[in-house]
């Protein structure tokens, strides 16, 4: 009921806020949702944390990019392409480094590695066109996954965030979800009940890369510009692992909460600086503003905003 | 059933585990004391996968699982505990039940109700929706014996199940260690608490520095000169026999 009532919302959101402005926020926090709920199923669930699961963003990026622009493939047909692409990058990494037994603190440094080689990878190479990035003809018609009027890309992105919503929900219900669950907890006793956990976290990265891959194409459909440290970008890694902690790792709304709480805050604080007299630089002002935001959630919140519903309602059980 | 074969693991120079056999049958329960640091948990480990052993073999059922890791141990028919528990702390006890009932079924309904069974049946009913780690240290030594149990083992490995509880404790969990045993499946069990080896066991082997130095039933074991030297010290068994210890 509530589930129906948030989608409707979501859905009406472009006709009460009907600014090009509005839409391309809302975009921007549907977006950052999903791009978190890919991150989610792997460091919410089976507590692999990633620090550069931009990677699979940027690898799929490249992939329908080049695809279309070096091979005039249509981007609708290059689309499944980038999320086969970054589902490879998920099991290609998930392979190496757990066949390595590299966990916790040392899997986030490989992650946040790859994404960087990824960056000078794509910096080097003449197909990628390098530092210069690869610019995507404009040509807006829905055949050609463009689209002229900003709300078919929030609609889209809509798609995409309750596609990756339903997927999690699916986790918190089915033997996959409990077994990344049971890793993420104690991989020991996981594996002492029969849980192969190489298999499973494999698994859990290779569906994580794909859909943070298609992704990739999204973006560069929508702002028809790709280079290298938009598709490497440390900042997106930053930013996916964000949205997911502050709304709650591990649960099916907390991306979607984190990333709407995180741009409400940005799009505030960052016209803070213009109103107070006498600050003539706005930009440190409102990153400060910004950072002490975070750091009042994390520092009260440990679970996430999630974590404030949870409490809640087991409080009310309790009475 | 369970076959254990000149077993050996070293850490540096200092053999845990050394050339160690044992045999389980198929309708036992078997019993592994020995003093503290003498190797138990090790070989349990090392039947069980955790740990490589340096040589030796396992056969369970015929078959050779030696060198095997975990989770095949576990799909042969092998569950363990741990002697330091290992819940999945911010999983509810049903939901650490179901992990294990999941083990042979993929279908969450009966997953969940093989869960809910095996929790009632070792008395963690009435804390199904609770947080593993809200539980007391009596009721994360069951919920390590619910989740093995829910993977419908064959044999089940317990790792000192009764240490830390009370007597009253003690007695439920030998009544329910019992209870798993009629319903068909082998135990072997570390335990220091020798009111339930005495209980339980039929037989009882003795690990001290990393080697069998006894084995039979617990009356046997309890009057064997090298057991008490291996608990109480040397010459422990001789100044015994001249009637009393005077330590």
């Amino acid at each position: 009921m509530l589930a129906v009532l948030g989608v409707l919302a979501l859905a009406a959101y472009p006709w009460v806020f009907r600014s090009n402005y509005a839409i391309n926020v809302g975009f921007l926090i549907l977006f950052a949702a999903y791009l978190g709920q890919t991150w989610n199923i792997a460091g919410g669930f089976a507590g692999q944390t990633s620090f550069g699961h931009v990677v699979f963003f940027g690898v799929g990026a490249y992939t329908s990019t080049i695809l279309q622009t070096a091979y005039g493939m249509n981007p609708w047909i290059a689309w499944p392409f980038a999320a086969l692409a970054g589902a490879f990058t998920g099991w290609l990494i998930g392979v190496l480094s757990y066949r390595a037994g590299l966990k916790g603190s040392y899997f986030a440094l490989i992650t946040l590695a790859v994404a960087e080689v990824g960056r000078v990878v794509a910096n080097s190479l003449p197909i990628t066109r390098g530092g210069l990035g690869i610019l995507v003809r404009a040509d807006h018609r829905a055949a050609n996954f463009q689209f002229k009027d900003p709300i078919w890309f929030y609609y889209l992105a809509l798609a995409l965030c309750l596609l990756a919503m339903l997927i999690v929900w699916r986790l918190t219900r089915t033997r996959f979800g409990a077994r990344l669950a049971a890793i993420r907890e104690n991989e020991d006793a996981a594996q002492a009940l029969g849980i192969d956990s190489f298999r499973e976290k494999v698994k859990c990265l290779t569906l994580s890369g794909g859909l943070c891959g298609a992704g990739g194409t999204v973006y560069v459909q929508k702002y028809l510009y790709l280079d290298p440290s938009i598709a490497f970008g440390v900042d997106k890694s930053v930013e996916m692992l964000l949205v997911t902690m502050i709304g709650g790792a591990g649960t099916v709304l907390g991306p979607l909460i984190g990333s709407g709480v995180l741009h409400v805050v940005g799009e505030i604080t960052r016209d803070l600086g213009n109103s107070l007299p006498g600050v003539s630089n706005a930009q440190p002002l409102s990153i400060i503003v910004y950072g002490a935001v975070l750091i009042a959630i994390v520092a009260w919140l440990p679970d996430g905003l999630m974590g404030l519903f949870s409490r809640r309602s087991k409080d009310a059980r309790r009475a | 059933m369970l076959e254990v074969r000149a077993l050996s693991k070293s850490f540096g120079g200092l053999a845990a585990v050394d050339r160690v056999s044992l045999d389980v049958g198929h309708d036992e329960i078997v019993a592994l004391i020995g003093p503290n640091g003498a190797g138990k948990t090790t070989l349990f480990a090392c039947i069980a996968g955790f740990i490589e052993a340096d040589a030796g073999s396992v056969r369970f059922l015929g078959s050779d699982i030696t060198g095997l890791p975990p989770h095949r141990i576990c799909a042969r028919g092998i569950a363990r505990t741990f002697q330091i528990t290992q819940p999945f702390a911010r999983l509810s006890v049903l939901e650490n039940v179901m992990v294990g009932a999941y083990h042979t079924t993929r279908v969450r309904r009966d997953a969940a109700d093989r869960a809910e069974e095996v929790a009632w049946q070792l008395g963690l009913g009435p804390q199904l929706d609770m947080r593993a780690d809200a539980l007391t240290l009596a009721g994360r030594k069951r919920l390590e014996l619910a989740r093995a149990l829910a993977t419908r083992p064959k044999l089940l490995l317990l790792d000192e199940v009764m240490a830390g509880l009370n007597p009253l404790e003690v007695e439920d969990v030998v009544a329910m260690v019992r209870a798993i045993r009629a319903g068909g499946v082998v135990v072997l069990l570390i335990e220091h608490v020798m009111q339930a080896v005495v209980s339980l066991a039929r037989r009882v082997y003795v690990l001290s520095n990393g080697r069998i130095i006894a084995n039979g039933s617990p009356a046997a074991i309890a009057a064997d000169p090298g057991v008490i030297e291996a608990y109480l010290g040397h010459g422990a068994a001789a100044r015994l026999q001249r009637g009393g210890l005077h330590a």
